[in-house]
Parts: structure tokens; sequence; C-alpha cells
């Protein structure tokens, strides 16, 4: 459901401007992969708030639980261990929706409505605009939009839009008990970073640093990181995050170019046909055959 | 309804219901197509039930097609197959299209163009058949690049396709008598004396 309390920026199929008149804070959640001791709190409280309750599934030999995200689990902790400078890490992930400000899910989605960009930066699904066709999946660098196999609506993180319209944090910032997740004006969070990163670097992290890749025009959920030089560590997430081009070819330049060609064709035939005129059997032709016939 | 025992057989019932069921499948892809494309074309969800609908329909309505065509496409096939006398009629195909048809050489069953739409069409089928495939998210998971390559294609096969459809319509009501053959099989011997004299001699032994 659109929220009155939040202005809406960008919306899904959508050709004209939307709500541009509010200068809105820009939001952002900051999780500190160093500070996570991986209780899974945030996912508890996320599916407690949002009231999903995913299956409860079965022991793969690993932390992980859920394995992955699904319909019914927006964020979910990967744990990864890795050895760097000759010492055993176990790096713990809070995963999820990242709200890139500029949203592949929302340039794939062919449905009017059904992503909407808040000028806060949240990007939310509006189910019951949702026609289930996947696009979001396609154009998502991330790979976090879930499609339900109940009612084949996508479903991912909604950054708790509707606590952040009342003035709340997420759920999931609520409920870490280590203040591993931070919540709060984008800018206040990067100064939250940048003291985290002096921190860590002075504990020997050299590499640490903050995560708020560029390539999609920076995110709403960054991520504090030890080895902020390889993000790959983290359970796959990737270095120089961007739309892929096939979906900005596809959902960017083809849509008015393919456009314009077919009405170029339309109108084209209509012109041919009114200047040059039909195509109709010659009177000669008609003649021969009628002698034919005669004889 | 009587019609003229001379006219010629050009199709039989059987073509004609195959080129329909390929063309109605084909009108209500295009129609659904569209509007998961471009934002302009969405309403045009509303003429399937609405766009979830629309959604789900599709994808059927493809394999339908896919399935009328391969069965239009071996039957046609080698009526199509191209001669030097088409390359002659296409590098003049724009005196045909100027409306001047005076000094085409001699066409038979099909002329160049239509051979060339034919096989353009077959290209694009194929490549449809193959990236809707991919893209078909309620039977299929494939690999993300797969999809994304999916969806350029078929975006890009669909553009191409309904551009040659349009074309291929045109020129059925340009050229006049042409429409008949589609709807009851028959074409006056006056009209295949003028467009396609070589399948005229053929049939009339003329």
């Amino acid at each position: 459901m659109a929220l009155q309390s939040l202005d809406i920026k960008q919306r899904s199929a959508t050709t004209t401007p939307s709500t541009q008149v509010r200068q809105t804070v820009e939001i952002a959640k900051l999780i500190d992969v160093s500070a996570c001791i991986g209780c899974k709190a945030c996912q508890v409280a996320c599916s407690e708030w949002n009231d999903i309750r995913d299956e409860v599934g079965n022991c793969h030999g690993v932390y992980d639980n859920p394995m992955d995200l699904s319909a019914k689990s927006w964020t979910v902790m990967r744990y990864t261990e890795v050895e760097q400078n000759n010492k055993l890490e176990w790096l713990i992930r809070k995963d999820g929706c990242m709200h890139c400000a500029d949203p592949g899910c929302l340039k794939a989605c062919p449905a009017p409505g059904a992503i909407i960009q808040y000028s806060n930066g949240i990007v939310d699904f509006h189910q019951e605009n949702c026609i289930g066709c996947g696009y979001c999946v396609t154009g998502c660098p991330f790979n976090v939009p879930r499609i339900s196999k109940e009612d084949s609506k996508a479903y991912k993180c909604s950054l708790c839009s509707d606590r952040v319209a009342v003035n709340q944090a997420p759920a999931c910032a609520k409920a870490c008990p280590t203040g591993a997740i931070q919540f709060g004006s984008k800018e206040d969070m990067k100064d939250y970073a940048a003291k985290r990163v002096t921190d860590l670097k002075e504990r020997g992290y050299d590499q640490a640093g903050l995560y708020d890749p560029q390539g999609v025009g920076g995110t709403h959920v960054m991520y504090v990181l030890h080895h902020a030089d390889k993000p790959d560590l983290y359970a796959g997430l990737p270095a120089n995050p961007s739309i892929s081009p096939l979906v900005s070819l596809w959902k960017g330049v083809a849509k008015p170019l393919a456009t314009l060609a077919l009405a170029g064709v339309a109108l084209g035939s209509l012109f041919h046909y009114v200047t040059k005129g039909p195509n109709e059997v010659s009177k000669e032709i008609e003649d021969e055959i009628e002698k034919e016939d005669a004889k | 309804m009587i019609r003229d025992p001379k006219d010629l057989k050009r199709y039989n019932a059987s073509e004609r219901a195959n080129h329909w069921v390929v063309g109605i499948s084909f009108i209500l892809l295009a129609l659904s197509g569209l509007a998961f494309f471009h934002p302009a074309f969405f309403p045009l969800t509303q003429l399937f039930g609405g766009p979830t609908w629309a959604r789900i329909i599709h994808p059927y309505l493809g394999v339908l097609m896919a399935l009328a065509f391969i069965v239009m496409f071996f039957r046609f096939k080698h009526l199509n197959k191209m001669t030097p006398a088409d390359k002659e009629w296409l590098s003049k195909a724009k005196n045909m299209v100027d409306g001047n048809d005076h000094d085409m050489p001699e066409q038979g069953k099909y002329n160049g163009g239509q051979k060339v739409m034919f096989w353009a069409l077959a290209v694009c089928m194929l490549l449809m058949m193959v990236s809707g495939l991919f893209i078909w998210r309620a039977w299929f998971g494939f690999d993300i690049t797969l999809v994304r390559m999916g969806a350029v294609v078929h975006a890009a096969a669909g553009a191409v396709m309904i551009g040659l459809i349009m074309v291929h319509v045109y020129a059925a009501i340009w050229v006049k008598g042409t429409i008949r053959a589609m709807w009851y099989g028959t074409v006056t011997r006056a009209w295949a004396k003028q467009h396609h004299r070589g399948w005229y001699r053929q049939v009339t032994g003329k």
C-alpha cells in the first residue's frame, strides 16, 4: 500500500514524473558486519513485524537457516568461514534488499506502481499491482526479489517502510542486540560508518571500509566491511554491482526505439496507400481473361 | 454463395485454418507482449481480463502459435526456396513499391518479397520460442544471464516480428483481391496472371 506520509520519487512503468515538491531526508540502514554476532534476532524481528512465517525447513549442517531468501524470508544471515591474514574469520552478513538509488527491479518492472521508490530512498513492492512476471528478479543486481509460490507475487525487504513512515526504525535494527544494525539519515550513517572504519583500521583491518556501491547510485542499506577490498568474501557480495547492460538495453533505449519504429511502419503503410493508391489488377489483364472466356 | 467456378484455388481449408490459428494467436501475443514491453501499451492487458491474466495467458498462446507455425513452416517451406528470378524481383522491389510493376520478373506462387518475409518470420519465431522459454518463470528457472539475454532477444525479435506482420498485412490490403485467398481460398485468374504469372501458367496450363 502506498503510504501517504512518504513521498514517491519513482514508480515502475510510469513515464511521467512522480511527486517532487517536497525534500525528504534520505535514510539508510547501516549493517556493521564487524559487530554482528549472528544471533538472527533480525530475522526473527523481520518475520514478527511483517507477519511472515517461512517453513521451518531442515538443518543443512551450517548455521544458515533458511538457506536462502524467499517470499517469506526477506532477510537471511549468510555465514562464511574464510582465512585472512593467517587467521580464521567467521564473516556473517545480513543479506536482503539493498534499496539501490538506481533500482534494477523498478527499471525492469512492467506493471505501473508495482514497485515504488520513496523519496527517502526506500524501494518498496506494492503486491496489489504486481502481475508476477518476475522481471524484477531479472533486473536486480543483488538477486533479492522472490516470487511467491502461493500467489505468484514478488516479495522482498520493505525496509519496514510502514515503520519508517511513522518515524520508527526498521524491526531488524530495533531488535539487534549489539548495535550492528544502525538506522538514520544516510548522512549520519556515513559518519557513523567512518568512525567504525577508523576503529577497525586501528585494530589492524587495513582494508576496512564502507560498502555503498556507486554502480547502482549508492544504496540505502550499507555495510561496514573489515575487508572492503574483497566484498566477494561475504557470501558473494558483488564488488561492483550495477544494472546489467542487457537489462538497460531491454528496458532503456529499446522501448522508445521499437515503439517509434512500429509507429513508423504503421503510418508508413497508411501513407503509402494514400499516396500511391491500391495495387489493382490491370484492365488489360482483365480484358484478356474476358476474351479467353468469350472464345 | 456461388463464385466464379474458374477462380483458382490458392489455399485449401486446412492451410487457411492453420494460417488463422497462427494469425489470431499472433495478434493476441503482440497485444499482450507490447503491454509488458512499454508502459504506453499497458492498458492493453485489459483485453485479457487484467494484467495478471495477460501474464499468465501470454506464454500459453506462445506455445499454440509456435506449434501452429511449425506445421505451417513445413507446409510452405518448399514453395519458398529462393531462385535467381526472386533476386531479380527483389532488386526491382523499389519500383513495385512505387506502384510500377510493369518490368517485374515473372513470379511463381510467391514472389521474392514474400519469400524473404517467410524466412525472416521463421527466424524470428525460432528466436521467440527459445527466448520465451528462458523467461517463462512459471515453469522454468534458468540462469540469470540466460534470462536477461532471453528478455532482450524476446523484446527485439518481437518488435521486428510485429513490424514484419504489419508489412505482411498491409501488402495483402494493398494488393487488391488478395485477402480472399485467406478467407475462402480462391483468387481470380486475372489476379494470378497479374501478380504470380508463373503460378498462373502452372495451374492453368496456359
